[in-house]
């Protein structure tokens, strides 16, 4: 396996992949990004196989974002142990890949009732048996001493230290991007339609025509891993799909407060949120509801009128006059309510790292660790690469300077002194290294999510004419290919 | 730190007309940033005609109306630098901007903001449904067709009857796209009359009033929208919802003035108009620092855009050459029939006429304006009618303003 950086340009770069690995992942989301980041410490040759036109666009791409603490899942389960495990791994990995993640705490909320308050001490005890550290309950009044726009209602207060915030497309970009910098392949458009097994050997074909071989596989195709399971034989487990809808504020209402706000969990989910992002936005949601379709991410008015309802039961004084999007994200459930991390039935070398619903942005690291265990067990050989390199340059360092700072880099490197998205103030020296690092952004919203250009508060109207032109101008194609998000959601329907 | 009398956020059509009018005021030292890569801003997409009539005289389109502008700029010498965006704005006027020669700090004695506006978003305007290509704001799809030449859909559907969007009715059209309908939210347009009949009229093309879009479908690109009429409240009447297929929506749904940078240097926002609270000079409540065009307040036509700058960029001049106007204000508010009244407050011993520029609540027929400060009424004028959709012009006799104590109140009378 070479570790050489390879240089990748334009369009095609995927179709270089070598046909034989040792291991095979399907599916680029959290979960399939930091397992094959994790394996790429070890001297073997992984191939990232995803169908989408980037990475992170299932449930990834539209979540809460939080680092729960783990007082939540039920104890005996692997959420339980894996969340415990995720949440130190979380935070330290997160430094290692430069992404933005913040530990802001949390607070659960009961609303005066009885049954409700029941709960928080239910939750407190179950935390202390997951091994949770610095929990407590508080009154409603020493929340609202912390958090003064915290709705009056609110009585009795689990108080959850080490919980925190991160941004999961950010995430799942950045283990991704190093897993490729340290050798992984990641091969995009690529549908898996037929898994076979032969001799020791699983042969994978694409809709679009790839065939790949691997000595292992893992199943980490979210909301599709029962459909790949069922490629290979395997039809022990069926996902179902839940919808989450949420909306997004302008920074304008991103201090209204500085935990994340959870009312009482109930049998459908966490309940509805209110939290800071980390890039200063306020985010409410999500409803839960069960999909209708594996891919269906519409938002409903139903929905959203949940959200901004429910939401302001917790911090009343949010004005939703400020929101400058919404959006619905998928979740990957299963029947039984646990992650699944198993062996496939019947199936030798093929491992289910499946039904990640929440905690799993949280417990992504430990739930790669495990599934690398997993692996080992089934005969996989993991000899450390000393050439293994964790960090991830940080793409936002431009950002993150003094205007003095600024100015001499600028100096070195005009491009960054040319503003293009106006509202989160993104250089096109931030978007070229978007379109040049792993992995590269193709479209207008891997351009969005890798930089922020676009995600402000007029969306994109002003910057999405330019960053089309440098999406063509750097990967040397027409105007008339450039899409939103890969495929047919081309903008421009031809030349005048 | 570069120090400048005057500096010029955003080189459109209020900068430019402000820069100039400064300096032929008597100050020369006077700067535009702009973060484009030429002046004129959002006239360097409007190749439509029908500007320039009121305040030159003639009719033009966007880009020659700019011409006009960019000339004379250019003319005196006055600095331009493009591809340049301000970052900052502190209360004190130091300017920051960056540009690919780095970061620019500049000292200004005073400053004038025209950074225009930008359109309402798909998000803010939270459309249920999913999110493919092809939602445009009617801007953004203007620039793709008319400054870089490309199509941007063959189906089009238009929410919002505002000006952008009734010119990109008809610039689709020609183009030989099919827009299906225009859909406004209000029981009545936003944008010019002139506009309606000459944009949609005289295209067939449908005004669907009261009527909204419930939900956007399709998963890579648009392939459809619902569209269902709302009752008085807004609400969607389920019973009315029906399928229109199309490729594209664009949305023309309201302006927002860019006010980010004015937020930051601590000035006060009038929040109906979403632009500062300034005086008759425009001047806002930072002294040296002036708002003009439609980060002040959105207008109809670029002439009256023109028209402000030049009051801002005569009265920065005064201020750099003399100091302070003046401390005797009263404020103004709108009473009944009035959305808002600017400026937001007058100097009542100054010699000079003051306009005060409204906006109307609804559509009315013949109406009397009645410009008053307590009992004593100050002005009035009478329109045969009057719609949210056009500003109004009331000028006050100075001498008038002499002496007034009480907040100026503008309100309308329906008349028979």
């Amino acid at each position: 396996m070479s570790h050489q950086k390879q240089k990748r340009q334009g369009f095609d770069y995927c179709k270089e992949v070598k046909s034989m690995y040792d291991v095979l992942i399907v599916g680029a989301g959290v979960v399939g990004g930091m397992l094959a980041r994790q394996l790429s410490r070890y001297r073997l040759s992984v191939c990232l196989l995803e169908k989408g036109h980037d990475v992170a666009l299932g449930a990834s791409k539209a979540n809460s974002g939080i680092v729960h603490g783990g007082y939540d899942p039920e104890p005996g389960t692997l959420k339980a142990k894996l969340n415990a495990e995720g949440v130190q791994k979380m935070y330290d990995t997160a430094r290692e890949l430069n992404v933005p993640c913040i530990n802001n705490g949390s607070f659960v909320c009961a609303f005066g009732t009885k049954e409700e308050e029941e709960t928080i001490r239910a939750l407190y005890a179950r935390g202390l048996e997951n091994g949770i550290e610095g929990l407590s309950i508080i009154s409603g009044d020493e929340a609202r001493r912390r958090e003064p726009e915290l709705s009056k209602d609110v009585s009795l207060v689990l108080d959850v230290p080490n919980a925190g915030i991160v941004c999961p497309y950010e995430l799942t970009i950045a283990a991704v991007g190093n897993a490729m910098d340290n050798g992984v392949e990641l091969k995009l458009n690529c549908h898996v339609n037929s898994i076979k097994r032969e001799d020791g050997i699983f042969t994978v074909t694409s809709e679009e025509g790839d065939v790949i071989q691997g000595r292992f596989l893992v199943n980490c195709a979210g909301c599709f891993s029962h459909q790949i399971a069922r490629m290979a034989g395997d039809d022990s487990f069926t996902i179902i799909p839940r919808i989450g809808e949420y909306m997004l504020l302008d920074k304008n209402e991103g201090k209204r407060v500085s935990h994340t706000i959870f009312q009482v969990p109930t049998k459908e989910g966490k309940g509805i949120l209110v939290t800071p992002t980390v890039d200063g936005n306020l985010l409410t949601g999500p409803n839960a509801a069960i999909a209708e379709f594996l891919e269906n991410t519409k938002t409903t008015p139903e929905g959203l009128d949940i959200v901004g309802r429910l939401a302001a039961k917790s911090v009343p004084s949010i004005n939703f006059r400020q929101v400058i999007t919404s959006f619905a994200g998928i979740r990957s459930s299963e029947k039984n309510g646990d992650f699944i991390i198993r062996p496939a039935n019947s199936v030798e070398g093929m491992l289910h790292v499946a039904a990640i619903d929440s905690p799993g942005l949280t417990a992504s690291v430990a739930i790669a660790d495990y599934a690398i265990d997993r692996l080992r067990e089934m005969g996989l050989a993991t000899v450390e690469d000393p050439t293994f390199n964790g960090h991830r340059a940080d793409p936002h360092a431009f950002r993150k300077m003094s205007d003095e700072e600024k100015d001499a880099y600028i100096k070195e490197h005009p491009e960054f002194g040319r503003i293009i998205c106006r509202c989160e103030t993104v250089s096109e020296g931030e978007i070229l290294q978007a379109i040049h690092s792993n992995p590269p952004a193709r479209d207008v919203d891997g351009v969005k999510r890798r930089t922020r250009s676009g995600m402000g508060r007029c969306q994109g109207g002003f910057c999405l004419p330019y960053v089309m032109k440098l999406l063509k101008r750097e990967h040397g194609v027409a105007m008339e290919t450039i899409t939103k998000k890969g495929k047919e959601s081309k903008y421009v329907t031809g030349k005048m | 730190m570069l120090t400048h009398d005057i500096v010029v956020v955003g080189g459109g059509p209020a900068g430019m007309a402000a820069a100039v009018a400064a300096y032929d005021a008597g100050v020369k030292d006077v700067v535009i940033l702009d973060r484009d890569d030429a002046l004129g801003g959002i006239l360097r997409q409007c190749i439509h005609n029908g500007f320039g009539l009121h305040k030159l005289g003639r009719e033009l389109t966007g880009p020659e109306y700019a011409d006009v502008y960019r000339a004379e700029v250019e003319k005196r010498g006055i600095k331009t630098y493009c591809e340049t965006t301000v970052t900052g704005l502190s209360h004190d006027r130091v300017v920051t901007a960056q540009c690919r020669e780095g970061l620019l700090k500049i000292q200004a004695k005073a400053v004038i903001l025209a950074m225009g506006c930008r359109e309402r978003s798909r998000g803010a305007l939270n459309i249920p449904g999913t999110r493919p290509a092809g939602v445009y704001s009617a801007g953004t799809a203007q620039k793709l067709m008319n400054c870089d030449g490309y199509h941007v859909g063959r189906r089009v559907v238009i929410l919002g009857s505002g000006d952008i969007g009734l010119i990109m009715a008809r610039r689709m059209s020609l183009e030989g796209a099919h827009v299906e309908a225009v859909c406004e939210l209000m029981p009545y347009s936003g944008g010019l009359a002139r506009n309606i009949v000459q944009c949609l009229e005289d295209y067939g093309i449908p005004l669907y009033l009261s009527t909204t879009v419930a939900e956007i479908h399709g998963r890579k690109r648009v392939e459809g929208v619902s569209i269902a009429r709302v009752d008085e409240k807004r609400r969607i009447i389920e019973a009315t919802r029906r399928y229109i297929p199309c490729d594209t929506l664009l949305l023309s749904c309201g302006l927002i003035p860019e006010n980010e940078l004015t937020r930051n240097a601590g000035i006060s926002i009038d929040p109906i108009t979403g632009g500062a609270l300034v005086d008759e000079n425009r001047e806002t409540d930072v002294p040296g620092i002036f708002a003009c065009g439609n980060v002040l307040q959105v207008h109809d036509l670029v002439d009256y855009v023109s028209e402000e700058a030049e009051i801002a960029g005569c009265a920065a001049a005064a201020r750099v050459q003399k100091g302070d106007a003046g401390a005797a204000f009263v404020s103004t508010t709108p009473g009944n029939g009035v959305r808002y009244v600017l400026p937001q407050r007058v100097h009542t011993e100054g010699s000079e006429d003051v306009s005060l520029y409204l906006r109307v609540t609804q559509p009315f027929g013949k109406v009397r304006f009645t410009v008053s400060a307590g009992e004593t009424v100050l002005a009035t004028a009478v329109r045969l009618k009057a719609a949210p959709g056009e500003m109004e012009k009331i000028t006050v006799k100075s001498e008038k303003l002499h002496g007034v104590t009480e907040p100026i109140k503008v309100s309308l009378e329906v008349m028979a």
